[in-house]
């Protein structure tokens, strides 16, 4: 089990310090570990759902997490974006360990989400719903919004052009003023993630980013993906069940089933696991 | 001595109020479980169902001030009185009457819709069945008399005076409204237990898709559980009603049912129950040894900052189960 | 044709997050301002301003600090009767303890202590949710009401229990008191009204408006965004209770002049102002207005129909109207969850592509 634990990147031969940066293969910078994972457990009453993890994301990378249904995927989200607190382990961002925080103050971090089921504000405008993701960088006082005042209209239009930026990088321009709760499936998936990106976050956690599309939206999906990491430098981590598109996507994958990791390493690697393969395919049991 | 005599008084009386509590509650229970519904007519329809069965007796025509006013006649009486037991079947009948028009007028054109708009829903219902009943049957406090037992009961007295030396008041009338509850309580529970229909309530309370899917029909579930809400409701009225004369006020007695569903969780059977006796007994006792010192009254608002502050350290109430929130 | 956005370009982002992106709209809301401020106080009477304009320019403030809480934050609250009675009395005490002190600081005050009052209330929203919610807020109505009703200091020991508001002046004029002209109650509400309406569309459309909907629509996904809840909704009770705050205090020292806590402020006060915001619209400042303007208006009119023309007893027609409300209630539910606000959007967007609907 513990055969492709390893703490190498794809393209370095040799293993490397942990803090050390690298350079993959097309060009994009691979920094020191920016969140660490020591030891995780979870549990809901008298259920496991995560049973004594530990892995770390780097800087700049693309991270998956895969796993079949009830692996307890969405519960390790859960954790890095501080909804559930781990029983037991720790939690390490940024050379930092992380104590029990709420949700709110996690997203003050820099960590920013999307959800499995889209969790827009279905009562508001696409642009108010990106706007929310900035939130945290309005600071204008309650006397100045009360009034308008200089200050506060400045901020939300200062603000507005940043959002404005993730709406032609995420191009839905043309339904800016729509309220979400009339868009289709799609639509309101790619809302969500520029709701996340206009957090401007660090660290960037996608929940079945692909879920439920066809292939024309997963290729879109793919590229937005790829060029945020790109553009932007953004860290992100991602659950997503098309192998294709996670082997294709992700710089390093790990693999849970039950709870436990059963491996971890780059997508090369992690194909040619033995208990990743039994876990996905099934093993005979005799 | 005395002090623990009158405090057990006290709570012997609270228990017997409790029981009506919980009563009404269980009314309440049995539409959200079934329907998803929060009913805030429940205490209207008492009010509702009281002037009916008043209205019935007396042999009152109904609607008598709107048809005077409009054809300038002087209709009052049909002249005749409706013997107790014939009225109260009657006010069942509306009651299931009404059950029936409305799931036809406003349930069904409100299905999928958020639980919110529902319970607002039925403050529009509340308000409209309160200016109905006043309309039909005039809006002067009336006296309501089937025929129940009243006053103090000197067997239960004299017996108590005898054992404790101390005589316990208590009205025969909140005795008999103990036991006609409390029967009503498990006949009730024994019905959404052990009978298809009550099997088949449950089923659609855990999932109207599915319920459906399986041949169960919503429309007769809904009709049901509102019949028999309204027949929870009569009973509850004629109790309060015998009480303390059928007005306004009795609808607000009925919302006490509100503070002990928070208390008992909304869809807990045995959370209506044991939540109707903590309020019933909670308020007297409240009112026996702070009330005087603050003035009295406290009745009108005890239920409700007890389970206000019980939901804030408890949000499930006390028999549900522990929320775990999910994204 | 006349009623359109084409050929209105915005260059800015200031411009197009005006409150009214539209031209004709812009030109409207100046010419309802016109006539409310300019023409309305010199033909104004005591029948119009006690009948139809005071009262619902105050029931305006009420719903605007309702629709606040329920509407912008999803927080249903079914004791507003009991925070307006906390402005009520609130402004009493000031009024009768500091005479020397302008009564527009003391009606503020009264909002500012009924905003401390609603955070306190509040506090269980933070753990309470939905339906538990909405009967918890039945506690602070029945516990108010009955605080001030058993509390003597709080209605200065009077015999009757009452509270009377005695006269006070507001540039030479009496704006409180049974001395008070119709022109003069009439302006001090608009003039309230006016500004907190104005106050309520900034922080709506703002930083603190977005927090409160993202509240409303996903809680859970609100705090994982970086939204905390505890401010949030504090400050919606805050904000709410202080606009519904001023409306007690303006309804019991310039409407009534008079009032007992119980009939002026008991649970149907609570309610009423709850219809107004659903007939009206939830989430929605016009809404605010249009609801309050509406069940204002509809026993006025139910009266004049019913007593003044069919010549019908006063109490049969006070019955109807319960009938009336209460179907009303239910017939918006079923039509149109979200009020006159949004027939009144709908009824734009045809204008706009009228006369050429495809």
């Amino acid at each position: 089990m513990t055969r492709m634990q390893t703490q190498s990147q794809s393209q370095s031969q040799a293993p490397l310090p942990a803090q050390d940066g690298h350079v993959t293969a097309d060009g994009r910078q691979i920094g020191g570990v920016m969140m660490e994972m020591k030891n995780i457990t979870l549990r809901f009453g008298g259920v496991v759902a995560i049973k004594d993890i530990s892995f770390d994301i780097r800087q700049g990378e693309i991270r998956a997490i895969i796993g079949p249904n009830g692996a307890g995927k969405s519960s390790m989200l859960n954790v890095i974006s501080g909804f559930y607190h781990p029983q037991e382990g720790e939690v390490w961002f940024k050379g930092y360990r992380r104590g029990p925080m709420k949700p709110y103050e996690v997203a003050r971090l820099g960590i920013a989400r999307t959800f499995q089921n889209i969790a827009l504000f279905d009562g508001m405008s696409v642009l108010d719903n990106i706007m929310t993701g900035r939130l945290n960088r309005m600071k204008s006082g309650f006397l100045a919004q009360a009034l308008w005042w200089g200050p506060a209209e400045r901020e939300e239009n200062l603000n507005r052009e940043a959002v404005e930026k993730i709406i032609d990088f995420l191009e839905i321009q043309n339904i800016r003023k729509t309220p979400v709760g009339r868009l289709p499936y799609g639509l309101k998936k790619r809302v969500e993630l520029a709701r996340a990106l206009a957090a401007e976050p660090q660290l960037l956690l996608l929940d079945e980013p692909m879920a439920g599309m066809n292939v024309e939206e997963k290729e879109d999906m793919s590229r937005f993906i790829l060029d945020v990491n790109d553009e932007f430098g953004t860290t992100i981590a991602l659950i997503e069940h098309d192998m294709g598109v996670v082997m294709d996507l992700s710089d390093r994958v790990v693999v849970m089933d039950y709870g436990r990791k059963i491996g971890d390493g780059t997508p090369d690697e992690v194909r040619s696991n033995q208990d990743v393969i039994d876990a996905y395919l099934g093993v005979a049991h005799d | 001595m005395d002090q623990f005599f009158f405090a057990a008084e006290v709570v012997a009386n609270g228990l017997m109020t409790g029981v009506m509590y919980s009563l009404v509650a269980l009314g309440f229970v049995l539409i959200f479980k079934a329907s998803g519904v929060f009913n805030y007519a429940q205490g209207v329809l008492a009010l509702f169902a009281a002037l009916t069965l008043v209205g019935i007796q007396q042999g009152q025509i109904p609607f008598a001030d709107l048809i005077n006013a409009a054809f300038g006649t002087s209709l009052h009486q049909f002249g005749w009185t409706v013997p107790a037991v014939l009225a109260i079947a009657l006010t069942a009948g509306v009651m299931v009457l009404l059950a029936f028009l409305i799931e036809k007028l406003v349930l069904q054109h409100l299905v999928g819709q958020e639980p919110i708009i529902l319970f607002m829903a039925t403050i529009g219902l509340a308000y409209f069945l309160e200016g109905l009943g006043d309309v039909m049957w005039g809006a002067d406090i009336k006296t309501l008399d089937v025929g129940l037992p009243q006053g103090i009961s000197d067997a239960i007295e004299g017996a108590t005076a005898e054992w404790f030396g101390y005589g316990f008041f208590i009205d025969r009338l909140d005795i008999w409204a103990t036991l006609i509850a409390a029967i009503l309580v498990a006949a009730l529970v024994a019905f959404a237990q052990y009978t298809k229909q009550g099997r088949a309530m449950r089923a659609v309370a855990d999932d109207h898709q599915a319920a459906l899917s399986v041949g169960i029909s919503l429309r007769f579930i809904w009709v049901m559980v509102w019949s028999i809400a309204g027949f929870v409701a009569l009973v509850a009225g004629i109790m309060w009603g015998t009480k303390s004369g059928v007005q306004f006020s009795l609808s607000l007695i009925a919302l006490k049912a509100l503070p002990v569903l928070m208390l008992g969780g909304f869809t807990s059977i045995p959370g209506a129950i044991v939540g109707g006796l903590i309020i019933g007994v909670g308020e007297k006792l409240f009112e026996f040894f702070i009330g005087p010192m603050v003035g009295g009254a406290t009745e009108n608002w005890f239920a409700y900052v007890l389970a206000l502050v019980f939901l804030v350290f408890r949000p499930q109430g006390l028999f549900g189960e522990r929320i775990i929130e999910r994204v | 044709m006349i009623y359109r956005e084409a050929g209105d370009f915005k260059t800015s982002y200031r411009d197009d997050g005006q409150t009214f992106p539209i031209r004709l709209d812009r030109w409207g809301y100046y010419a309802v301002l016109a006539v409310a401020f300019g023409i309305i106080p010199f033909l104004i009477n005591d029948y119009w301003a006690s009948a139809v304009f005071v009262p619902l320019l105050i029931y305006a403030i009420a719903a605007l600090g309702l629709n606040i809480l329920t509407g912008y934050a999803g927080q249903v609250s079914l004791g507003t009767g009991g925070f307006m009675a906390v402005g009520a009395y609130s402004v009493y005490k000031l009024m009768t303890a500091f005479p020397e002190i302008s009564i527009v600081i003391h009606i503020l005050l009264a909002g500012g202590i009924t905003a401390l009052v609603g955070v306190l209330f509040g506090l269980p929203s933070l753990r309470i949710k939905g339906f538990y919610l909405a009967v918890a807020t039945l506690a602070a109505q029945f516990f108010l009401v009955w605080l001030f009703n058993k509390v003597p200091w709080f209605y200065n020991y009077s015999a009757s229990g009452q509270i009377n508001a005695p006269e006070r002046t507001l540039l030479g004029h009496a704006v409180t008191g049974p001395a008070t002209s119709a022109p003069a109650k009439y302006l001090i509400c608009l003039v309230f009204a006016f500004v907190l309406a104005w106050v309520a569309r900034n922080l709506t459309r703002g930083t603190l408006g977005r927090k409160w909907m993202a509240i409303r629509d996903m809680d859970i996904a609100a705090e994982i965004i970086g939204v905390n809840p505890l401010t949030a909704k504090l400050s919606a009770f805050a904000v709410s209770s202080f606009f519904v705050g001023i409306a007690g205090a303006l309804l019991f020292a310039v409407y009534l002049g008079a009032a007992e806590v119980g009939e002026a402020f008991g649970i149907n006060k609570s309610f009423l102002v709850l219809f107004m915001i659903i007939i009206g619209g939830l989430g929605s400042i016009f809404g605010s207005f249009a609801g309050a303007a509406f069940m204002v208006l509809l026993p006025v009119l139910l009266k004049n129909v019913l007593v003044g023309s069919f010549g019908w007893p006063t109490n049969l027609a006070a019955h109807i109207e319960l009938m009336i409300v209460g179907a009303l209630i239910v017939f918006f539910l079923i039509v149109e969850p979200h009020g006159l606000a949004r027939l009144w959007a709908l009824t734009k967007e045809k204008l706009r592509l009228w006369p050429f609907p495809h």
